[in-house]
């Protein structure tokens, strides 16, 4: 897949002396909706923010659609919209006034027909003529997701679009990210909500103190480092594990009655029926089963903890 | 789009929306000169002015007008020009403008012609307001106007770069009333510099001000300091001396990138 986004041997030492990445190189493919994750610190808004302009590199080269971003920086930022992390918006100017403006600030002539599109799929177009001041916090980030798509950009960056906002906007503003998707606008979000990069990204990158520690393909990084679970919760309890199940390496809980059997989803063979049958054959009876799928979440927090830990 | 090229709808859009904040407070803008204008008027014109008869030949009263017009010009155009620059950086907003595909000329030539554009108007209401009072008459109007205009870009520039520079409300204040109105009270906005003893003249030629007042009087009175082409190359020397340090701010990225 052709990259759209190439950057290499990226690194960033603040005034401050902090490095807050080191030598990251990564490539994000065109179309496609990446997920940048990472503990508070970790160097996402650095990287979003050198992307975008408004940090300089300490190193490295960056290419947005084939520009370098110091280089040819007009033709680079012509294709980049950012939503950043921090909310701050016009107070005095109308929502109309204000991405109108981001429109011809990114260089391009009016096209009001464009611009109420954009309002009204953010539903923010009964607020046209309001102040901003006067909108709550959901509707200025509206505002803020509206002035990055002014200029209908090609890569959107979109610095945790969902902190501090309601169920209802998540799911519109998911719903908003899958249609750019469709109109082939590449998408390039940060969250803390791990959920939203499951359901979301097709491809995840985790840094941490500054070093991109991994890039993978979602489903990829689901199947290899998952576990599954099967939890079996017993008619009758078990003062403990017979050793004729040894093979399974089970886990007694809840006071003798749940049994639970972890393991990888690569390896489904791994021997459900045979476990199911050896139980039957030593007559231990179960009234209900469920399985569960390790979440991203998980395998985030293992990732994490692993590396603080050693 | 070449890095060369001039991207005139950011530029209109940069210019429209500073416009636009200066009209929302229209009366302010205009109510609060023409108050103080006329205010001088009394002071000098009438109470101080009736027992100095002329300056150079010029009834005081008019005598004062360019260096009213003048000082107004000065802060106006250094408040309007450092506020433009230094309120996005204060709410943030400026992520735009640095992700924006603009060249740091493109911006200037946006905040500062805006920034210019309010304190020329604003210089021509005073002069209008001064009219009222005085017999105003102006000898070279198109030097008149174009010291205006340079004059008002000048110190719009200067604005611009106090305002990258301002890291809190105190410091943008700082340079205009504790640097600017003092200079220009000494140098000669009310008086002739002739008028003072010969040591302080001498001193008082250290004053950048002085150069700067001295060919807009000119324009007006045919009366200067110094002379209008030392006068003129002073005031271009400082425009390109701040659009330097503009560029290299923006090179830099001085407090604003990190
Ligand atoms: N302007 C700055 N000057 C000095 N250090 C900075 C600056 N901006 C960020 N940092 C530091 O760089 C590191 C990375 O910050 P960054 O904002 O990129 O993290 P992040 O991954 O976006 O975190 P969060 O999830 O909290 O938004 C942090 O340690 C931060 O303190
Ligand atoms: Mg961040």
């Amino acid at each position: 897949m052709a990259a759209i986004i190439s950057i290499s041997n990226l690194t960033k030492t603040y005034a401050s002396g902090h490095p807050a990445l080191k030598r990251v190189d990564l490539e994000i493919h065109q179309g496609e909706i990446f997920a940048l994750l990472g503990p508070n610190g970790a160097g996402k808004t650095t990287l979003i923010n050198i992307v975008c302009g408004i940090v300089t590199p300490s190193a490295g080269t960056i290419l947005a659609a084939g520009h370098d971003i110091q280089r040819d920086y007009r033709a680079a930022r012509a294709k980049i919209g950012l939503v950043p992390q921090e909310l701050s918006t016009d107070a005095f100017e109308s929502v109309w006034a204000t991405v109108s403006f981001s429109r011809g600030l990114f260089g391009h002539a009016p096209k009001p027909a464009y611009i109420e599109q954009v309002l009204r799929d953010l539903s923010l177009w009964d607020k046209r003529q309001n102040r901003i001041m006067t909108l709550s916090g959901g509707m200025k980030r509206r505002v803020m997701i509206a002035k990055a798509l002014a200029h209908e950009p090609q890569i959107l960056f979109l610095d945790e679009p969902t902190a501090g906002v309601d169920v209802e906007l998540r799911r519109d503003m998911w719903a908003l990210v899958r249609r750019l998707r469709e109109n082939g606008v590449t998408i390039i979000l940060t969250t803390h909500y791990i959920d939203e990069a499951e359901e979301m990204a097709d491809r995840i990158g985790v840094i941490d103190k500054g070093e991109l520690i991994l890039v993978e393909e979602k489903s990829t990084l689901m199947k290899k480092l998952g576990k599954k679970q099967l939890t079996l919760n017993l008619s009758e309890p078990l003062a403990a594990i017979p050793s004729e199940l040894g093979d399974w390496h089970l886990v007694l809980n809840g006071g003798g009655t749940e049994l639970e059997y972890t393991f990888d989803a690569v390896d489904e063979r791994a021997g459900i029926p045979a476990l199911l049958q050896r139980m039957s054959d030593l007559g231990i009876r179960f009234k209900d089963l469920h399985t569960r799928q390790s979440s991203l979440e998980d395998i985030f927090v293992s990732l994490v903890s692993d590396r603080s830990g050693g | 789009m070449s890095n060369l090229a001039f991207n005139r709808h950011s530029v209109w859009a940069i210019y429209k929306f500073e416009m636009a904040r200066a009209l929302r407070t229209l009366f302010q803008s205009i109510i609060a000169p023409v108050i103080t204008t006329s205010l001088y008027f009394v002071v000098f014109g009438a109470a101080i002015g009736a027992r100095m008869t002329q300056v150079d030949g010029v009834p005081y009263g008019a005598f004062i007008v360019p260096g009213l017009i003048m000082l107004s010009l000065f802060t106006q155009s250094i408040s309007n020009a450092s506020f433009g620059i230094y309120f996005p950086k204060f709410t943030g907003t400026i992520y735009e403008l640095l992700s924006a595909p603009v060249s740091f000329l493109e911006i200037v030539v946006a905040y500062v012609g805006a920034a210019a554009s309010k304190s020329i108007a604003l210089g021509l209401i005073i002069l209008a307001t001064a009219a009222l009072f005085v017999p105003v008459r102006i000898q070279h109007p198109l030097w008149m106007i174009a010291f205006l205009v340079l004059t008002a870009a000048t110190f719009s520039l200067f604005g611009f770069i106090i305002g990258i520079w301002a890291k809190n409300f105190e410091q943008l204040q700082f340079i205009p009333m504790l640097i600017i109105t003092p200079l220009t009270f000494l140098g000669g906005a009310f008086y002739s510099i002739d008028m003072l003893p010969p040591a302080w003249r001498t001193v008082t030629l250290f004053n950048p001000v002085v150069y700067l007042i001295s060919g807009f009087r000119w324009s007006f009175h045919e009366s200067a300091d110094v002379s209008v082409e030392l006068s003129l190359a002073m005031t271009l020397g400082f425009f390109a001396v701040c659009l330097a340090v503009v560029g290299w701010m923006f090179k830099t990225g001085y407090r604003l990138k990190s």
